[in-house]
């Protein structure tokens, strides 16, 4: 079992490690030998510095979305009895099952001819939120599930609260763990998603993911490696803070 | 914003629709409609184009190839990450959280990376390939084919298996286990008696997952394969290459179909946690 675990262990440690080495060293068939150099982070800054950012950016508008249009609809299930809402709520989580590259053609057929939204980068933010948005309800859809949440509902709504006073003051703060971890997920996946955004792109329009397969492709093994190490930079510290921000909150409000 | 504007008095049912109603407007413009047009798209060419899957050599070559090494790989991951849960779940040793925490690093990251992973490991340039020269042999590189893919989507669904089957194997029921090493039970028995019983659900949810992602996955495959050709590919190549987009749509049905019902039949036997959500 050890051995498998040790195996295993080096089997996934190892490419990230190699990968961080070969984005900082001057050649890297000739290997440490050769010196250590920090050009290649600086040239895929240069080059794709802003690819890394609009990664940003549509992850955060991807959240922003996933949460208008979420939650509310998450509360609707929830509370909903009706088969259509059953129904609608299969449907939403299909993207999620079937792959990426499916809903990418799909909304290339229907949109693919509507030039100004196909070349910005709200097409590959709609994509993101299709794509997410069923992590966003379900989690949070299972949070406003919970008996003792619909008892203190039906207990503000005795005492004469009208609907957004009890949706802003009871049910958000209840639910607010279940909506930050829904959240540091849409986040985690749109900024690493692929499938449907190399679909979606062009050549103005261009993500993280999308600049990284870009420069594997046309570039040395350096440049691919020192835009692997950018990413780590970026997305590692971030996911870290919301997680720590996640903690916080559960803390404060309990699970 | 509607809901501001609603009161206390309104019917419930109006607001549950309020509620509801920009999730099913965005989702109705931006994939059921989308989502139609692709069915409908392959009927212009004929009805013969919603077979071509399974009707051209080719394309059922590329099917099979893709279930057979989905398959294989959701084999490896579930042994590997059974025997390292719970292995992970016994020890306590300075460093473990750091480490799961580093096992299951990699499922952020997106498909390409782990591709120019494997290109790093056993490419033409690759560290395999050098130490096999090294060593007086001729450079090994395996990256492109079909053992590339299977590492690369090795290390995708790992991350997930090993953290799954580390939660279920803490939860263990302790007991059992020295009940039926009391009784004798040695080895293989205890891990068929003991432990298969209870990681069963987890294994039923993990193989759905890993097997449906693996079928799908495009980004590993986009920078791995180009010596064994997995249906996203082959959707890929017809739609950017030969602008056959009819072809390129029946052939996502099919793909989409198989990965619909491998996790629609997982969440029948193994409950809703096995949908991926």
């Amino acid at each position: 079992m050890w051995a498998v675990t040790l195996v295993v262990t080096a089997f996934m440690l190892a490419p990230m490690l190699l990968s961080i080495l070969a984005g900082v060293v001057v050649n890297y068939s000739q290997g440490i030998s050769s010196g250590f150099t920090t050009r290649w982070l600086l040239e895929v800054w240069t080059g794709y510095g802003n690819t890394v950012l609009m990664s940003l950016f549509i992850a955060c508008a991807c959240v922003v979305l996933a949460l208008v249009l979420g939650v509310p609809c998450a509360y609707a299930l929830a509370r909903s009895r009706s088969a259509w809402a059953r129904h609608f709520e299969e449907l939403l989580t299909l993207p999620v099952a079937i792959p990426g590259l499916a809903s990418a053609l799909a909304l290339l057929l229907a949109y693919g001819s509507v030039t100004h939204f196909r070349q910005s980068f709200a097409f590959i933010l709609v994509g993101h939120v299709i794509f997410t948005l069923p992590f966003m309800v379900r989690m949070v859809g299972s949070a406003f599930r919970r008996q003792e949440l619909v008892s203190l509902e039906e207990a503000a709504r005795s005492l004469g609260a009208p609907f957004c006073q009890r949706f802003v003051g009871i049910l958000i703060p209840a639910v607010l763990p279940a909506i930050v971890a829904a959240c540091l997920m849409v986040f985690t996946l749109s900024v690493g998603e692929f499938n449907l955004t190399w679909m979606l792109h062009t050549p103005l329009t261009r993500t993280l993911p999308v600049g990284l397969a870009d420069s594997y492709a046309s570039m040395r093994l350096e440049i691919g490696s020192a835009y692997t190490i950018i990413f780590l930079i970026v997305i590692l510290p971030v996911m870290w803070a919301l997680q720590a921000i996640g903690h916080v909150i559960e803390k404060h409000y309990g699970k | 914003m509607t809901r501001h504007s609603i009161s206390g008095s309104v019917s419930p049912r109006f607001l549950l629709i309020a509620c509801s109603a920009p999730a099913v407007a965005f989702f109705a413009a931006f994939w059921l409609l989308p989502a139609v047009m692709l069915i409908a798209l392959p009927a212009r060419e004929g009805w013969k184009t919603y077979f071509a899957t399974f009707t051209d050599v080719l394309y059922l070559q590329s099917l099979l190839q893709t279930v057979g090494l989905s398959l294989l790989v959701t084999l490896a991951t579930l042994l590997i990450g059974a025997i390292m849960g719970i292995a992970m779940a016994r020890s306590r040793f300075t460093g473990r959280g750091l480490l799961l925490s580093l096992l299951t690093l990699p499922l952020s990251f997106p498909g390409v990376i782990i591709g120019f992973f494997i290109i790093l490991v056993g490419g033409r340039q690759g560290v395999v390939a050098d130490l096999s020269a090294a060593l007086g042999m001729e450079r090994i590189t395996f990256a492109y084919g079909f053992w590339g893919l299977f590492l690369g989507y090795l290390y995708f669904s790992l991350p997930r298996a090993i953290a799954s089957y580390t939660a279920a194997a803490e939860a263990m029921d302790a007991h059992l286990e020295e009940a039926a090493r009391s009784l004798g039970a040695r080895g293989w028995a205890v891990a068929r008696d003991v432990w298969w019983p209870q990681l069963m659900p987890t294994t039923m949810a993990c193989s759905a997952i890993v097997f449906a992602t693996a079928i799908g996955a495009f980004g590993t495959a986009f920078t791995l394969s180009s010596k064994f050709e997995v249906l996203p590919i082959s959707i890929y190549n017809e739609f950017t290459n030969y602008a056959n987009f009819a072809l390129a749509a029946s052939l996502s049905i099919s793909l989409g179909l198989i990965t619909w019902l491998v996790l629609w039949l997982a969440r029948r036997f193994a409950g809703p946690n096995a949908s991926g959500v």
